[in-house]
């Protein structure tokens, strides 16, 4: 027995509270009284990734995509599209909303994501060099070694608009045509994958998922620059990464395509891995140039810019991972394919490594000028649990906080700046009404100062101060000239700061500070915390009307704090109280919370 | 294998290629293919995969191709896995566990029906064969 | 607690003499040392100072500035909670309290009986699991404090 028809009925959280179930028992009657139950199947999925416009219906094998299915709208479909085989035109996405965004580069499909940084990443066998070869693999360095001179490979990359995904946005055609200019002579191509930012892995998952893509990007580029050497600094801490490099370049040497002599052309190119050891500060580049000379990474006072004078002192450009994942398909494609598709600024796509408290966490790649609200409220699938949103954070410990008024700003490396937060590498966290913003900003100071170098004042100095100002704060000790500390310190430290770390450090703080300021002040001044993370601030009450006197909660409490008879209500004395939140968990009527 | 040259390169991604359309289009081959990032194995993907191998292997099935690839990005639903069976939709599966394996082999390969709560969507279109 | 003196093995020298000749090779050679031994023992430290002819305070300049690079044994057990912003955000900080707490061992300690250690590391690459704890290479994802205990005696039992 097999079926000519599936449908699919989105079962995810926000297609369910929309009336999703409904619509599963509507097709199951309807196509009983249609005769068709054994010839159509319907399934219940997981989030489709569109949930604004869920309740979402899809129809396999045509592959139709129906938004908004209501359980009255099931009888035209199925007695139209699963009896007569027509589409029902009226409950189909209208794809011209999801153009507009994307300017001329028909995004020909419902779907928010577009994929080119992982294009073969879950599709292709990562261990297998011919998956890569048939996905269009290598095709690029064809082109590139038997068609292009150097200059024209460069002015392509330039015309692309491409600009780095480490972080900063720099134009990659440029640093490339810098390091190009130098005089003849020993070039090195550095791939930047020491993916720093806590909480974030795109580029992990790239170099797991297509291995091949990279080592293909930086022959490319060393062709480009005049690079016959190229290094890929990876964190140790990324082993399956690593592994799958180790094969890949295995297997492209196998092949010809590392190595003298690529594919006859006369270009020879090799590859080497160097491996990270967990210091943040390696990421930024002049200090990754430190460390793969053996040495302490410490950042150094640029000029001169390592494409003048890098690695052992010669020319080098260093690209982060998702920008040389572009760099293929830009060859392949050519520049005009690539810079129709984002903004006017920022062409391209970005990889999200989307996670906190959305339901669905996950690797996600979008067009530039896709909103906050999109990625999410659709691919996301909202917030778990029913919370609320609260706030977004991109960029890691250099990037600042977006209130919900900003969801929907197109992002760009433009509008995230101006509205007090960067790009960033890609990280996206999403917090509800339970996170702490004061304590969020802590968390990420405490992260600098722990990875700041010492090797300037300001940020040593600074950022250490500024996390007492917070934990005084946080702590229900805090006072208002606190604040006009804090942000005097996080401008001393954005001007006078040797490198990007100690010169963004302070944006967790000055975000917050600018949109969150209320909150600022009740711990201030009401030492209260509203999300109730700051423990210090917490107080655990017993509601005497709920309590039935058990002395549960007396017996459980480490530090006797509770007093009362049997069957009276209890109290807390609050100066005992050490916030260890047990008489919580232990109460069965529910009389104690803490607020 | 030796070194290639340029007809060589080209030769081989013709080939690969045409075996990757017979497998897409052909009505021979079963496939499976399990996703084998970082968060997939730690969310137990071994597991399945070995689940997968053994259901098989009790059917007596001879037909089926077993593959691991990337992260597909369905991280919140990991370990995942592409099943690809002729006259059937092609489609993904999410929180693949054991009990789970079991069914993609005798719900779907064998029986033909696609398994409720499990499916979700490839998130994007693919820019390698849009033209 | 008297201390066995490591012997470097003829695997570990043989990759210090290949890789000697190549600029850049510390960091690649210590990584190798943590390899063999779980950390990286002072004998060796001074060893492999001998054999690549570069000064024992930059070897300890080196080791001491990279998180990665631990100067004492784990414990048999390493218990690495994950303190990233996902596992952060999702309660990662209860995570390690609990393992604390219940080990008797505070952060980068190992228990007397060199069963246990407890260590806070930065984004796992799992954080659709979050929180997370890894425990020699096992991953153990969306913890709740209450999944302690029987961790814990999961691995106090494979002794
Ligand atoms: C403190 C700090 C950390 C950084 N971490 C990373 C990182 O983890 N990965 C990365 O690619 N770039 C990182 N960068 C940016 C690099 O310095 C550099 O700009 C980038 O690798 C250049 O590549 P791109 O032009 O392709 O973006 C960091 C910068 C700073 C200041
Ligand atoms: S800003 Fe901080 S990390 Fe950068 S050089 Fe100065 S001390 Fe080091
Ligand atoms: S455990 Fe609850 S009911 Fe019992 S004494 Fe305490 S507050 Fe009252
Ligand atoms: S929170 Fe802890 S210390 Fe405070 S009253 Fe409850 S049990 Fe006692
Ligand atoms: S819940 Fe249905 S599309 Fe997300
Ligand atoms: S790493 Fe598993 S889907 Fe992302
Ligand atoms: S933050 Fe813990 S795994 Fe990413």
């Amino acid at each position: 027995m097999a079926y000519e028809s599936y449908v699919l009925v989105c079962g995810g959280t926000a297609c369910c509270s929309g009336g999703g179930t409904t619509v599963v028992e509507a097709f199951k009657k309807e196509l009983e009284a249609a005769g068709l139950k054994d010839k159509v199947q319907v399934v219940v999925t997981g989030c489709l990734g569109f949930c604004e416009q869920g309740p979402i219906v899809k129809i396999l094998p045509q592959g139709t995509f129906y938004v908004q299915v209501k359980a009255e709208d099931v009888k035209e479909i199925v007695a139209e599209h699963l009896v007569k085989g027509r589409v029902v035109q009226r409950l189909c996405y209208d794809p011209e909303q999801a153009k507009k965004l994307v300017a001329e580069a028909n995004i020909p499909f419902y779907q928010k994501q577009y994929r080119i940084v992982l294009r073969n990443c879950g599709i292709i066998d990562p261990e297998k060099i011919e998956d890569y070869i048939a996905r269009d693999g290598y095709k690029a360095i064809e082109k590139v070694l038997f068609e292009m001179t150097p200059e024209q490979v460069v002015e392509e990359i330039l015309k692309s608009g491409l600009r780095g995904r480490g972080g900063a946005g720099f134009p990659t055609g440029m640093k490339w045509k810098f390091a190009q200019q130098q005089p003849k002579g020993q070039k090195y191509m550095v791939c930047n994958a020491d993916e720093g930012d806590p909480g974030a892995y795109m580029d992990r998952s790239t170099l797991e998922g297509d291995p091949h893509s990279i080592l293909e990007a930086m022959t490319i580029a060393g062709y480009a620059i005049g690079a016959s050497k190229g290094f890929i600094y990876i964190r140790a801490e990324y082993p399956l990464a690593i592994e799958r490099l180790q094969i890949a370049i295995k297997q492209a040497h196998e092949l010809g395509l590392l190595g003298d002599d690529i594919l006859g052309s006369g270009f020879s190119f090799d590859i080497e891995l160097r491996f990270g050891a967990g210091a943040f500060v390696c990421g930024e580049e002049t200090a990754l140039l430190q460390s793969i000379e053996g040495n302490r990474g410490m950042p150094k006072p640029r000029p001169p810019f390592p494409a003048v004078k890098g690695l052992w002192g010669r020319p080098t450009v260093i690209n982060n991972v998702e920008t040389l994942a572009n760099i293929p398909v830009i060859i392949n494609k050519g520049a005009d394919w690539f810079n129709k598709i984002g903004t006017a600024t920022t062409k391209g796509t970005k990889v999200f490594a989307l996670t906190g408290k959305v339901n669905n966490s996950g690797l996600i790649e979008v067009p530039m000028g896709t909103t906050l609200r999109e990625i999410i409220f659709d691919i996301g699938g909202g917030i778990r649990g029913g919370h609320q949103f609260k706030a977004a954070q991109t960029g890691g410990p250099s990037g600042g906080i977006i209130p919900p008024q900003f969801l929907d700003t197109p992002i760009d490396y433009e509008s995230l700046a101006k509205i007090g937060s960067i790009m960033g590498s890609g990280g996206l966290i999403v917090m509800d009404e339970t996170d702490c913003v004061v304590d969020i900003a802590k968390f990420y100071l405490d992260f600098t100062v722990d990875e700041s170098c010492g090797k300037c004042a300001p940020c040593r100095i600074g950022g250490r101060k500024l996390l007492n100002y917070l934990n005084k704060i946080t702590d229900g000790r805090g006072t208002e000239d606190d604040i006009k500390q804090l942000e005097a310190i996080s401008d001393a430290m954005c001007k006078a700061s040797l490198c990007g770390l100690g010169q963004t450090a302070s944006n967790p703080v000055k975000s917050t500070l600018k949109y969150f300021m209320d909150e600022y002040m009740e711990h201030i001044k009401d030492k209260k915390c509203r999300a109730g993370k700051c423990s210090k601030l917490i107080q655990y009450k017993i509601d005497p009307a709920k309590c039935k006197g058990c002395t549960m909660c007396a017996r459980k409490c480490p530090a006797a704090a509770i007093s009362g008879t049997v069957k009276q209500p209890h109290a807390i004395d609050q100066t005992k109280c050490i916030k260890c939140g047990q008489c919580e968990q232990t109460c069965k009527f529910g009389a104690i919370s803490h607020g | 294998m030796a070194k290639l040259t340029l007809e060589d390169l080209r030769r081989l991604r013709g080939e690969k290629q045409k075996a990757m359309e017979m497998r897409d289009a052909s009505n021979k081959d079963v496939q499976v293919i399990v996703g084998m990032g970082t968060c997939g194995i730690a969310a137990g993907a071994k597991d399945t995969f070995t689940a997968l191998v053994n259901a098989i292997s009790d059917k007596g099935l001879t037909n089926v191709l077993i593959r691991q690839t990337g992260c597909m990005g369905l991280c919140h639903s990991e370990p995942t896995v592409e099943v690809v069976v002729p006259g059937m939709p092609t489609v993904i599966y999410g929180n693949v566990d054991a009990a789970t394996a079991k069914d993609v082999v005798e719900k779907h390969i064998v029986g033909h029906q696609l398994i409720d709560d499990k499916i979700l969507d490839r998130p994007s279109i693919d820019i390698v064969k849009e033209a | 607690m008297s201390k066995k003196l490591e012997t470097m093995t003829p695997e570990l020298r043989a990759f210090i003499e290949e890789w000697k000749a190549k600029p850049g090779n510390l960091i690649m050679v210590l990584h190798r040392v943590q390899q063999t031994y779980g950390y990286i023992p002072r004998e060796i430290a001074i060893e492999t100072s001998k054999i690549l002819d570069v000064p024992l305070a930059k070897i300890y300049g080196v080791i001491t500035f990279y998180n990665f690079f631990r100067l004492q044994k784990a414990g048999k057990y390493n218990v690495q909670v994950c303190l990233g912003t996902a596992c952060y955000l999702r309660g990662g900080d209860d995570i390690i309290k609990e393992f604390e707490r219940q080990l008797g061992v505070g952060l980068n300690a190992t228990t007397d009986d060199g069963m246990f250690s407890v260590e806070a590391v930065r984004c796992l690459g799992c954080c659709g699991l979050a929180p997370v704890a890894v425990i020699n290479g096992e991953v153990h994802g969306k913890l709740s404090s209450k999944d302690v205990t029987g961790i814990i005696k999961q691995y106090r039992d494979r002794g």
